[in-house]
């Protein structure tokens, strides 16, 4: 304040403090002090932030910046967060490594350990294309059901998973339906016979196609010796599909791309090639496990035989026992559940188990 | 005073103008944002290409951010800077090519935001070619609004127009900074950065959070500090307070960008100065809103009668609120949960919907009847519909927000006992799925409130009088 302003100085009446003696458009402005508690906060969070550059990393210097003496890196805390969630896997996951499928599927822990990891990992990479419930879509199975394409068996359900089909992968699933009438194999009339003939097998006849230029039987009869000729090698004699060709059973009312007239005439004449991605390499050895057992538990597992990771999949061992039972038994089985757990239970991981009651 | 002998004192022609665009463009934001709200509950309001969420959201931003709060300060600026220089503005010529260039700017933005044309910089989308159109009239802004300030009649230059220098020069740092690049072709809207990777980050969050802090803080703190004082009719609580938060609010403000990027590529060091300098901003903030709130002393009473009044005062509220949650946020620990999920969206808009917005309306409430010689606004009722109203819409938004953005931040990070992921990424979507939903209720009312406004606006202008509540005043004062 020069003394020039203080000539000017007014008070207000209303709350007596002096103003600065200026006014802009009738504006004024009082002289009142900084509020006490205003300073001491502002100064806490000065000392606070001081107090913050000595303990962390904060100012730049020549060839890096000060430590702090914490010790502090963002790569510290991410493995150290990431070390808790290993930890909690950890009291599992050594013995799941080197546990066979049967063994796995016989043993609670493992089984709610797999169950768990096949979930979480699945809800995070199939749902995209299989839906959040495995409902499946358009060219995209359910995998609630017992229909399979490749097979249901654990060990089948492991191979899909881990080498994909028409993936980009040396030992992917792969076959290849001709494209009857692009490729010319068919004409459109021999095609729409062995169509309504396929239609015929699980029932739908309702939209045949044969209309009333020809006797309906010998039609579907001419459709059934295409079928014969052109089909049955890979979806077999009988039309219940083979897995080893991925072919599907044409005989029941499921449907990869539809069930319609149409849509099965585009399957016959174009052909169809779905694609799943091999997840070896994008998923770890123990996730694509995890997921084989959550896909097979799903409620459509074929029964499997015992099956050791890795080796056992190039080599199958011979089977130890034929066929273990369906796990929904296994809680009646006094013997099983008398199996100690080699790593002491979590509670809440003993009633994770409650998954599979 | 007629409106045409009040143009010859000051130059009101371009505040008028700016008045209405500021007006015309916040219902045009209001509107694109609840349209791309509604996008996020409905999916197939996903118009392809032209109105997908991926371009109609910098037009949202934009418009609210630049358009309605850009020519929101335009308009109050050249207002307060003749009545408290005690001068006209220095150009009438320069400021009416500010206006006209301003729009062409605006409306060069959102077309190359709906064809698809955008330089990928969140705030800073528009290719080299608008941000050298935008450079040209910042400058002449700049040069009325620096020129005006030189010439005046006042020995001292009144605390709103220090907020609007440092808002109009720091802006102009910021934008050349943010925008340096190459263009692939004088003919071709692409352009590359000058930046790249991580130093690109730092530059973007420079700018980024200082548009926050110069353009929607510290000009809008402008508005409020000539506002306020006139509409409750008391001076200005503490020049000191004013001064000492002036300077350290633009000096600590620069420097808290980093925060935007924790647990980034960015040096921990750059991520500790930015946190630091954002928590010691907490206070120096907050001396706006001492200021501003306790200028009332001695005029509570207006508080309870006046919604102009109470528009402003919300306003300082909300600013408090999100001044504080701000510095909250920048915290490493609180960050970790916060960053990426819709509480960060809420946090924007209780500054936006609740500061920006609101001290924004009391303005235009406080402006429009004295630049079209009104003796007031032609329903009092009618700003304290639209006041409530909005509020309650803000209170909808920014609740659904905490929620969905807290609960989306929890689920991400959430491990089971076996150490798995709960919860996959869609379905913490569907999780947020009601809060979107209550999130465009709340942009509805928001927008309703604003439409009430466009009215009373509107019936201000044409000058007809609300018989009503001049009968009413009438009974009042003869009982």
């Amino acid at each position: 304040m020069t003394e020039d302003h203080k000539k000017d100085k007014d008070i207000d009446e209303l709350s007596g403090v002096e103003t600065t003696g200026h006014s802009w458009d009738g504006l004024q402005e009082l002289n009142n002090p900084l509020p006490r508690w205003w300073v001491w906060v502002w100064i806490a969070t000065i000392v606070w932030s001081v107090w913050y550059f000595v303990v962390y990393p904060a100012w730049p210097v020549p060839g890096g910046a000060t430590e702090g003496t914490s010790g502090y890196t963002q790569f510290k805390e991410l493995a150290e967060s990431q070390q808790e969630i290993r930890d909690r896997q950890a009291a599992y996951l050594e013995r799941f490594e080197n546990a066979s499928f049967e063994e796995i599927m016989n043993d609670e822990e493992l089984y709610a350990f797999a169950m768990a990891g096949g979930k979480s990992a699945f809800k995070d990479n199939c749902a995209t294309c299989h839906g959040t419930g495995a409902e499946g879509g358009m060219g995209y199975p359910n995998l609630n059901d017992d229909d399979w394409l490749w097979g249901g068996k654990l060990s089948d359900i492991y191979h899909t998973l881990r080498y994909g089909i028409r993936a980009d992968n040396l030992d992917t699933r792969l076959s290849q339906m001709p494209a009857f009438g692009q490729d010319k194999l068919l004409d459109k009339q021999q095609i729409n016979m062995v169509v309504d003939y396929v239609l015929s097998l699980s029932g739908h006849t309702d939209d045949a196609h044969h209309g009333g230029e020809y006797d309906p039987a010998e039609y579907l009869k001419a459709g059934a010796q295409i079928f014969q000729q052109q089909c049955a090698s890979c979806h077999g004699p009988d039309a219940k599909g083979l897995h080893e060709f991925g072919a599907p059973n044409l005989t029941d009312a499921i449907w990869l791309f539809g069930g319609d007239r149409d849509t099965v005439f585009q399957t016959v004449y174009y052909s169809r090639a779905g694609m799943m991605p091999a997840w070896e390499g994008r998923l770890g050895d123990d996730t694509i496990r995890q997921l084989a057992v959550y896909i097979h538990e799903l409620g459509g597992g074929a029964p499997d035989a015992a099956i050791l990771p890795d080796e056992g999949l190039r080599n199958p061992a011979p089977l130890k026992s034929p066929e273990y039972e369906k796990t929904e038994d296994l809680d009646n089985d006094g013997e099983v559940l008398s199996v100690e757990p080699e790593v002491p239970l979590a509670e809440d991981a003993q009633n994770d188990m409650g998954v599979h009651e | 005073m007629s409106s045409s002998a009040l143009n010859e004192k000051y130059n009101y022609d371009v505040v008028r103008l700016f008045t209405l665009a500021t007006v015309f463009w916040g219902i045009v934001g209001f509107l694109a944002g609840i349209f791309i709200a509604a996008q996020m509950v409905f999916p197939d309001l996903n118009i392809e290409p032209y109105l997908s969420f991926g371009r109609l959201r910098p037009v949202h931003t934009s418009a609210v951010i630049f358009a309605f709060g850009g020519n929101a300060l335009f308009a109050t600026s050249y207002f307060i800077v003749q009545r408290t220089c005690g001068v006209r503005l220095w150009s009438d010529k320069l400021a009416m090519f500010t206006f006209w260039g301003y729009q062409f700017f605006i409306v060069l933005a959102a077309l190359g935001y709906v064809l698809g044309v955008t330089q990928s910089k969140e705030y800073a989308e528009p290719e080299w070619y608008a941000d050298l159109w935008l450079t040209i009239v910042w400058v002449a802004y700049l040069v009325v609004y620096l020129m005006t300030c030189i010439k005046r009649k006042e020995s001292h230059l009144y605390v709103a127009n220090w907020f609007y220098l440092s808002f109009i020069i720091t802006v102009a740092v910021l934008h050349l900074g943010n925008n340096i690049s190459i263009p692939v072709s004088l003919t071709d809207a692409k352009s590359y950065s000058a930046f790249a990777g991580v130093q690109s980050a730092m530059i973007q969050w420079w700018y980024g959070h200082n548009a926050v802090g110069f353009f929607l803080t510290a000009g809008f703190l402008g508005m409020m500090y000539y506002f306020i004082p006139k509409q409750a009719n008391r001076p200005v609580y503490s020049y000191r307070l004013s001064i000492v938060h002036f300077w350290s609010l633009i000096f600590i403000y620069i420097w808290a960008g980093p925060h935007h990027l924790h647990y980034t590529s960015l040096p921990d060091w750059a991520q500790t100065l930015g946190m630091t300098f954002s928590i010691m901003l907490w206070m120096p903030s907050w001396g706006g809103m001492i200021n501003g709130v306790m200028t009332l002393s001695g005029a509570w009473h207006k508080l309870r009668e006046d919604p102009i009044i109470q528009f402003m005062i919300i306003a300082l509220a909300f600013y408090g609120m999100s001044t504080f949650e701000g510095p909250l946020m920048s915290i490493r620990a609180v960050n970790s949960l916060s960053h990426y999920t819709d509480w960060t969206i809420g946090h924007v808009h209780s500054g936006a919907l609740g500061w920006v917005g609101f001290i924004s309306f009391g303005a235009l409430y406080y402006m429009v009847p004295h630049l079209w010689g009104r003796d007031k606004m032609y329903s009092t009722k009618l700003i304290s519909i639209h006041l409530w109203v909005a509020t309650l819409g803000i209170v909808c938004y920014i609740t659904a927000m905490w929620v969905s953005g807290i609960m989306q931040g929890l689920m991400w990070r959430s491990y089971n006992d076996m150490g798995f992921l709960e919860y996959s990424f869609v379905e913490t979507v569907m999780a947020m799925k009601p809060f979107y939903a209550i999130r465009v209720l709340g942009g509805v009312l928001y927008l309703a409130g604003a439409l009430v406004m466009v009215y009373n606006i509107y019936k201000t202008i044409r000058g007809d009088v609300n018989q009503k509540e001049q009968n009413l005043q009438a009974q009042g004062a003869a009982a």
